[in-house]
């Protein structure tokens, strides 16, 4: 029986990890994510898992002991956030490489410096290089529900890829709402048992990992991770299917609302998207065709998807909760190049909000579809709710 | 703990040749004659340098064992991945074997930049052997020095020049650093005698949780030595007690070697490259006096430590 409880989005996660029980979780804690693995070790003390749980002394140790984990053959989870993500920058691309099926509770922080606690994008987006799949997360329900689904994903066969299920740090991470949970039985079906096919604890097949590839074989192995990232594309959607079947709840990778018409669409990522969705249902009461679009699934990314979601439009807002100085927002730099190649080439403004977790109000997400409608379309990024 | 030679010459070691590594260096011999008498099935991690780059150029490798590298900094956490994964399978019942965990990394990667993923799994108490190889500077990059690097060494970023006659800092203690953690089994050792490294490892392995040994090896493009002389000049850096061979079995110090007679450390510099500057001028003299002096010292805390006394034979 599934049952449902008033819980914030770490306890959502780590409730997911319970169910899951993976062989092996590495992790240390930090700030907003630090409630998955300390309420993961209450499951262990008291037994309602038998993961063995190893408490590192980094974020660079945590995310080495899961590869290699991974790499042994062991189910693999842990969580992180900001700097912590920072800190394990560099053994991303190699999980991403030795095709490590992690799945990872990204809880949204701002990068320091200046040392900032709260919500942004900028930890999770200075990995989108990685090799990893990259999964935003409205709320605490849809943080709980990635995190099993993630499992399928990471571990398919021609996926084998590590997953980030992000979701915003505080507003979700700490956020209490009603989460409804599966029972464990149906968790434990639906993720199975993981066999991967060429464990390091095989001695009998022994197998070399992490070797020295030279120039003539480095850039085909990296195209063979882009195969998996296209594969993922493809094969994303029968693992979300297979979820419904069990769950009664589906996630596509782009999460489209009410866009099938709309005329003015901003397209945004995670807790903010509850906010644009009010505002476009106020706007749809008195007549103006605005729409939502919220990426859900920003690597591999949807190209396709995104471009056949805002066709209609006549203007469109891209919301991103994170800077690249001196370049273009992340989120926005791809939306352009999904009009881009589908010669769509409708008026695109970019917006930076919620910086080291500035709220986002809905009069903020009203402005916004007032300059669509007002065809206010410059060539610059604008800011939200900047002080200054 | 005696083995015989004999009994494992038929043993087939797990790094197979046709490895990339110079003639003469100290690495390929450590993980022979160290794994030579090791039974049980393994898994070999390692750290970035040059037993790694050389043994695995892909698509290509020498380790006839599971071995697995992911970066230079972590091979301390890498193993208790590793380990953890196996202790996990085996508590469900998916993997049969009894499998031990042996660790590589040179002292790059163990005394500087992998020493804090190196303290969290010998406090955390994994079954496992790390295995320094340790020639004393970071010869995967070019002969830069190391805090391994003993104080009077020619290296690339500590050169001998005309006004700083090279390194200028003492080598750390990182055997006795390990030994702080309080675990099980900790030694150090070097070539300079063909069962006291396979000894020493294979105790190592058989202790249960977390086991450090520290191997000194030459590098000979480094240390500016004749290839031939790999064990030789690893018998005078254990002569002259320029490198103690010992052993800390639950806390207890005890030392496995103790040389006869008071050899002067000339013995061990004299026929290297990187001290060559010190066998001319004053100050060359002068640095040899205090490698001398750092030698009885910490030769005296070393017979401290282990409750022994010395009378070299004149």
């Amino acid at each position: 029986m599934s049952r449902r409880e008033i819980i914030s989005g770490n306890w959502a996660f780590a409730e997911a990890m319970r169910q899951i029980n993976p062989d092996v979780v590495a992790a240390y804690p930090i700030t907003p994510s630090t409630d998955i693995p300390m309420k993961f070790s209450e499951f262990v003390a008291d037994g309602k898992v038998d993961t063995n749980f190893v408490t590192v002394e980094s974020e660079h140790s945590a995310i080495t002991a899961c590869v290699t984990a991974a790499a042994a053959g062991a189910r693999v989870m842990t969580a992180s956030s900001a700097n912590g993500v920072g800190l394990m920058h560099e053994i991303f691309p190699i999980a991403g490489f030795f095709r490590s099926p992690i799945v990872f509770g990204l809880v949204n922080r701002s990068l320091g410096a200046p040392i900032n606690i709260h919500c942004d994008h900028s930890d999770s987006m200075g990995e989108r290089d990685a090799g990893w799949i990259h999964l935003y997360c409205e709320d605490a329900q849809e943080a709980y529900d990635t995190a099993v689904m993630a499992v399928r994903l990471a571990e398919h066969d021609n996926i084998l890829t590590p997953v980030f299920v992000c979701q915003d740090g505080f507003i979700t991470s700490h956020g209490f709402e009603p989460v409804e949970m599966l029972d464990d039985e149906t968790v434990k079906r639906f993720v199975g048992e993981r066999n991967a096919r060429y464990p390091l604890l095989d001695v009998k097949n022994p197998v070399t990992y992490g070797s020295f590839a030279s120039t003539e074989y480095y850039f085909e192995i990296k195209r063979q991770q882009v195969e998996a990232m296209e594969n993922a594309l493809k094969l994303y959607d029968g693992v979300a299917r297979e979820y419904e079947a069990v769950s009664g709840r589906y996630y596509p990778m782009l999460d489209a609302y009410r866009t099938e018409d709309a005329e003015f669409v901003v397209v945004v990522m995670s807790s903010a998207a509850g906010v644009v969705k009010d505002v476009v249902d106020e706007l749809r009461d008195k007549g103006v065709k605005a729409g939502c679009l919220r990426i859900r699934m920003f690597r591999p990314f949807p190209f396709d998807g995104v471009a056949k979601a805002l066709s209609h439009a006549k203007a469109i807002a891209v919301l991103d909760r994170s800077l690249s100085l001196g370049g273009t927002a992340p989120v926005v730099s791809e939306v352009r190049s999904a009009l881009y190649r589908a010669s769509a080439l409708i008026p695109v403004q970019s917006y930076v909000f919620g910086l080291g977790g500035r709220d986002f109000f809905p009069q903020n997400a009203r402005d916004i579809f007032t300059d669509l409608e007002k065809g206010q379309i410059v060539g610059e990024e604008r800011y939200i709710g900047l002080l200054e | 703990m005696a083995i015989r030679v004999k009994d494992y010459t038929n043993k087939q070691s797990p790094l197979s040749p046709g490895h990339r590594l110079c003639p003469g260096c100290g690495a390929p011999t450590a993980v022979h004659q160290g794994l030579m008498a090791v039974d049980s099935p393994l898994v070999v991690v390692n750290a970035t340098g040059c037993l790694e780059v050389s043994t695995t150029v892909y698509p290509f490798s020498a380790w006839r064992v599971p071995w697995i590298h992911t970066a230079f900094e972590n091979a301390g956490a890498g193993v208790s991945g590793v380990e953890a994964a196996y202790v996990a399978l085996k508590k469900r019942g998916k993997i049969s074997e009894d499998i031990k965990f042996v660790t590589f990394g040179g002292d790059g990667g163990t005394y500087d930049i992998g020493l804090q993923s190196l303290s969290g799994a010998l406090e955390r108490g994994h079954d496992f052997t790390y295995i320094c190889y340790n020639n004393q500077g970071y010869m995967n990059t070019g002969a830069q020095r190391s805090s391994a690097t003993p104080r009077g060494t020619n290296a690339t970023t500590s050169p001998a020049g005309s006004v700083v006659p090279g390194k200028l800092q003492k080598a750390k203690d990182l055997t006795a650093i390990a030994a702080a953690h309080n675990i099980p089994y900790v030694a150090q050792t070097s070539l300079y005698n063909m069962t006291d490294v396979a000894e020493k490892v294979k105790r190592a392995v058989e202790t249960p949780g977390p086991a450090f040994v520290n191997i000194l090896v030459p590098c000979v493009l480094f240390w500016g030595i004749d290839p031939a002389l790999q064990q030789d000049i690893c018998k005078q850096a254990v002569e002259t007690r320029f490198w103690p061979v010992y052993e800390v079995v639950n806390g207890e110090w005890k030392l496995t070697y103790k040389p006869r007679k008071r050899v002067p450390v000339e013995e061990f510099l004299k026929p290297q490259g990187r001290y060559r500057h010190l066998f001319k001028g004053e100050e060359g003299a002068k640095m040899l006096q205090q490698a001398q002096a750092d030698i009885e010292n910490d030769w005296v805390k070393l017979l401290q430590r282990c409750g022994e006394t010395w009378t070299p034979e004149e």
